[in-house]
């Protein structure tokens, strides 16, 4: 009985086939544009926990100098001391076609189960200077002298080295960056406080680990899938929905024959079960394609926005694979289960009336009228009083539902005031039969809303943020050229050749610091007209330049300024080795994930003597002829020397990828979207027939009546579109004000680009124009012998 | 003026069989505020004749008028157009268009042929009974209100030919009688010529006259 009355079911779906599509590429694109998200997030996590492993084992201590400088001697002495502690030294060094981490380690003395294990098989090898790199890293180095192998477990973009070795590739010097700590200790050993006052001793997972920074990149990820998911599951809410429609007359001759409730429901839910895995294995195959193909783009945003070492290559995870499947087998269920209950509730001889079905859809639309509100009334709670970044989504969340929501009721009111005013018999009908037929569209023009509404506000986010950024780094980019020494002697050659050469020397020191709580850097900052006339500042206090010069406060980038929710003039942020320091005013720092303050440079050095020069901000009338004298005269590589020019590219180009995924997501969206217009346009084709055919039949041509559902559509589609636009504007203003202050520490002013909302209009109205073409197209060819049909099937 | 003039009407279609003649060489007239019924079984040709009249179907070969104009040859555009000037369609599923009141289905073909008279409507609305439904949906109707609706929507546009393919075919007897009534009683006021396809030899005697087809060819009535 089940397999006959599971034929019958599926015959529905053998004589339409183009249904049967849609319903399996709109599953397919949900699991596809959310698993493809979340295996860029599983590969992400992955390597930042290969870059933590290699040297902490998740558990190791270790001891820093503020300044990222330990002497050697201090290390000695500790070891002298019985203190079972490992030198590592890391910098930056060019090797072959790239500029890579260099990490060296002791492995003789290094904490057992990290770092060492790698060079165990060629210890000796190690020792005479072969390093260790991931296979990406040796295929971005290329050709070089330097013997290097293999090793998977090395973070990309990093090579492991002896630490010998790695002070000839850094010209490092008597010094070494930090020591790791092995968790066994002799007992009574001498303090650290008595043995190296200036070093600090941090616990395991104390640090500005990866995950934590880049935590929020991955939430706005997740957001924008779970958003393409959802905008997926309205396509197979919509075939689900009009399938059942279309099968009301088939269930009631079923349960007429003797079919049980029960074993149709099971049947139906079989069905989507089916389905859901067809689907979302196709789904899987296209989201590992996309997370493949995005993925390089990611690492390299990971890579300059936080020196994440993402590899570019995706490794397949079957564990992630399930996790997909059973998130589109959820999805189906949420998807089918309105047609299920409803099945369920069906009287046995219930009659298809197409009104009758508009006007239960009308109760439903009430019902969805006041879950609107409730929602409009939970975003505005959630603006007013919400906190932290769930509470930033949630609110999203509930502006972008409440919206979705409010659509079709909006557009049923708009299209009854069109009516009214209509003059003409086809007019009249026009916006009649648009609002009657409203019930079975607004699931697609639902998600075609959420889709512009995401396209909108990301497209102003991002537009906002590329104007503000660009205004920002023009200002912060003065000086002419950059130089970075490789070390304190050069620092001080440089310095003597520079002096007679310039206009200003302005030197960048700094030292890692815990501000309030949070991972961050003090930065020393010379008094000059660079400063005091670019910098932009919000909320300053009066003299704020000469009261920093003076050394009586500090400056906070606007990450540090709103988390601790610092105030300018009336609070103080704590210093290491300083103490409480008055906040002086904040300054915007775009792209930078840690808290940061700024000291004036001689106040930097009474706290912190002997810290590194990282690099010079050179001020000069002749960049070229400064970058020729440094590379010909003081035989400085080029791999040193910045120009204002390079590193505004540079700049660019990380923010540029930073929304690259944003923008390809936006952009899947759309197009899941138009496939859910489509899927319901074509499947309300087969219905409108019966609804066309008087028409024809009264004078209008089928030509006509093509013209006019094509323009139905575009009607539908620019309305969305006007409705979307307030939806998107307020998103971007939720995603400036609250999601960016949150995720990423500031906040930007709101800009319009009505030029971009055209554009976007345009290519809205062209997908709204091809998901509307064929079901007219057909109508038009095909018209008068399908319409007559209606007529003939009468009898 | 003839209201429809048929002459050596031929229809044909494909099928798994081959070609199937429906119509062969039908030639029948119907002058002004004539009524004539269209019998024959199942298959005879009945419909296909009605749609071929109202230009729904392109003969293979024959002629049809409509007023003194001719349909054959016609594209899709002037067959359109004819029917918006000359012919009132009654189906047996009423086929009336969901999405617009009583009031608004009643003028929709006259306000389409450009003959919108409100006072006509009121005083059709008036005898068809209808004159406290019009702001009513057609689902909100029964099937005789909705078949009343169809037919005063017909004549409000005043078309010269009336073609209505099993109007009572599914109402019951006492609702189809007091339907046929109608019609036969305002298309005969109006001087409209009425092609009424009919199973039912109880309401084809109603009519003036009487064709009865069969395999396709005019032949003795029963």
């Amino acid at each position: 009985m089940i397999r006959t009355a599971l034929t019958a079911l599926l015959s529905h779906w053998l004589r339409n086939p183009v249904q049967l599509a849609m319903l399996l590429a709109g599953l397919a694109l949900a699991t596809a544009l959310w698993s493809g998200v979340q295996a860029l997030n599983a590969e992400a996590r992955a390597a930042y926990a290969t870059a933590e492993g290699l040297l902490s084992d998740g558990g190791t201590a270790q001891i820093e100098h503020p300044s990222g400088q330990i002497d050697l001697a201090q290390f000695v002495a500790l070891r002298r001391a019985g203190w079972q502690v490992s030198p590592v030294l890391e910098g930056r060094a060019e090797i072959g076609a790239t500029r890579v981490t260099v990490l060296g380690i002791e492995p003789l003395t290094a904490p057992a189960g990290t770092g060492p294990t790698l060079a165990e098989p060629d210890l000796e090898g190690f020792f005479e200077g072969l390093g260790y790199a991931h296979p990406q890293t040796l295929r971005e180095i290329g050709p070089t002298e330097m013997p290097l192998a293999p090793a998977e477990a090395v973070p990309v973009g990093t090579v492991l080295v002896d630490i010998r070795r790695a002070q000839r590739l850094l010209d490092a010097g008597l010094y070494i960056t930090r020591m790791t700590l092995a968790q066994e200790q002799p007992q009574g050993l001498a303090p650290l406080e008595s043995l190296a006052p200036d070093l600090r001793l941090v616990p395991p997972g104390d640090g500005a680990e990866l995950g934590g920074l880049t935590a929020s990149f991955h939430l706005n990820l997740t957001a924008f899938g779970l958003l393409a998911f959802a905008v997926g599951l309205f396509i197979v809410h919509s075939a689900v929905g009009l399938a059942f429609e279309q099968r009301r007359a088939m269930f009631r001759t079923l349960r007429a024959l003797g079919l049980p409730l029960r074993h149709l429901t099971a049947c139906l839910a079989t069905e989507m079960v089916v389905f859901a895995l067809i689907a979302g294995s196709a789904g899987l195959v296209l989201g590992y394609a996309l997370a493949a193909a995005l993925l390089p783009d990611v690492a390299l945003t990971l890579r300059g926005l936080y020196g994440a070492p993402v590899p570019g290559a995706l490794q397949f995870n079957p564990l992630w694979a399930l996790a997909g499947l059973g998130m589109t087998l959820a999805g189906t269920g949420l998807a089918g289960a309105q047609a299920l209950w409803r099945l369920w509730h069906m009287p046995p001889l219930a009659p298809a009336r197409p009104r009758a079905w508009a006007m239960a859809s009308r109760r439903a639309m009430r019902r969805q009228g006041l879950a609107a509100l409730a929602l409009a009334a939970m975003a505005l709670g959630l603006a007013l009083w919400g906190s932290g970044l769930l509470a930033g989504f949630a609110l999203l969340a509930a502006v972008l539902l409440a919206a979705a929501l409010a659509v079709p009721l909006l557009l049923a009111l708009i299209l009854r005031m069109a009516e009214r005013r209509a003059t003409t018999p086809v007019a009249e009908w026009f916006w009649a039969d648009s609002r009657q037929n409203l019930p079975r569209l607004s699931l697609a023009l639902m998600a075609l809303m959420l889709a512009l509404a995401a396209n909108i506000g990301v497209g102003t986010m991002v537009a906002s943020f590329r104007a503000t950024f660009i205004d920002w780094l023009d200002l912060r980019l003065v000086a002419e050229v950059n130089v970075m020494p490789r070390n304190s002697a050069e620092a001080a050659e440089l310095q003597a050749f520079l002096a007679p050469r310039t206009d200003a020397i302005l030197p960048m020191q700094r030292i890692d610091a815990t501000l309030a709580g949070q991972p961050g850097q003090v930065y020393a900052m010379k008094d000059h007209a660079t400063f005091r006339d670019n910098w932009p500042l919000f909320a300053p206090v009066p003299d704020v330049w000469d009261r920093l010069a003076a050394g009586e406060g500090v400056l906070v980038n606007e990450q540090l300024y709103r988390r601790a929710g610092l105030r300018a003039g009336s609070d103080t942020l704590d210093l290491p080795g300083i103490g409480a320091m008055p906040v002086l005013g904040a300054y915007p720092d775009y792209g930078n994930p840690l808290a940061q303050a700024v000291l004036a440079l001689e106040r930097f050095n009474a706290a912190y003597p002997d810290t590194p020069i990282r690099q010079f901000a050179i001020r000069t009338s002749d960049a070229p002829a400064l970058i020729a004298a440094l590379q010909d005269d003081f035989g400085l590589p080029q791999g040193q020397i910045t120009d204002q020019a390079q590193a505004k590219e540079l700049s660019m180009a990380i923010f540029e990828r930073t929304f690259l995924i944003t923008r390809a997501l936006n952009v899947l969206t759309l197009a899941v979207a138009a496939v859910a217009l489509f899927a319901a346009l074509v499947t309300l084709s087969g219905m409108r027939l019966a609804q066309l055919a008087p028409l024809w039949a009264l004078g209008l041509t089928a030509r006509e009546l093509a013209a006019l559902e094509l323009g139905r559509a575009l009607v539908l589609g620019a309305l969305t579109l006007l409705l979307a636009l307030p939806v998107g504007l307020a998103l971007a203003q939720v995603l400036l004000a609250i999601i960016n202050v949150q995720a990423f520490g500031w906040r930007l002013p709101l800009q319009l680009f009505p030029g971009d909302w055209a554009r976007l209009g345009l290519w809205a109205m062209l997908a709204v124009l091809a998901a509307a073409a064929l079901p007219a197209w057909r109508l038009w060819r095909r018209g008068p012998s399908q319409l007559l049909r209606v007529f003939a099937h009468e009898r | 003026m003839i209201a429809l003039d048929i002459q050596e009407l031929s229809k044909s279609f494909d099928s798994v069989e081959g070609r199937i003649p429906v119509l062969d060489s039908v030639s029948l007239q119907l002058q002004p505020g004539q009524s004539m019924a269209l019998t024959g079984e199942s298959g005879s040709g009945k419909s296909t004749l009605l749609h071929l009249a109202a230009g729904l179907e392109d003969p293979d070969a024959g002629q049809i008028s409509i007023a003194g104009e001719a349909l054959t040859g016609l594209g899709d555009t002037g067959r359109a157009a004819l029917r918006r000037a000359h012919i009132g369609l009654i189906f047996q599923q009423f086929n009336l268009i969901p999405s617009l009141t009583v009031a608004a289905n009643l003028a929709f073909q006259a306000r389409l042929a450009g003959r919108h008279d409100p006072a006509r409507i009121q005083t059709l609305a008036e005898r068809l009974g209808l004159g406290e439904l019009l702001a009513r949906y057609p689902e909100q109707l029964s099937g005789g209100q909705q078949q009343r609706v169809a037919i005063g929507r017909c004549l409000a546009a005043r078309p010269a030919l009336v073609l209505a393919d099993e109007p009572t075919g599914n109402l019951d007897e006492a609702t189809g009688d007091s339907v046929l009534d109608l019609m036969l009683e305002l298309t005969e006021a109006d001087g409209v010529a009425l092609l009424l396809v009919t199973h039912s030899p109880r309401l084809a005697a109603r009519c003036a006259a009487r064709v009865h087809l069969r395999a396709g060819r005019i032949g003795a009535v029963p």
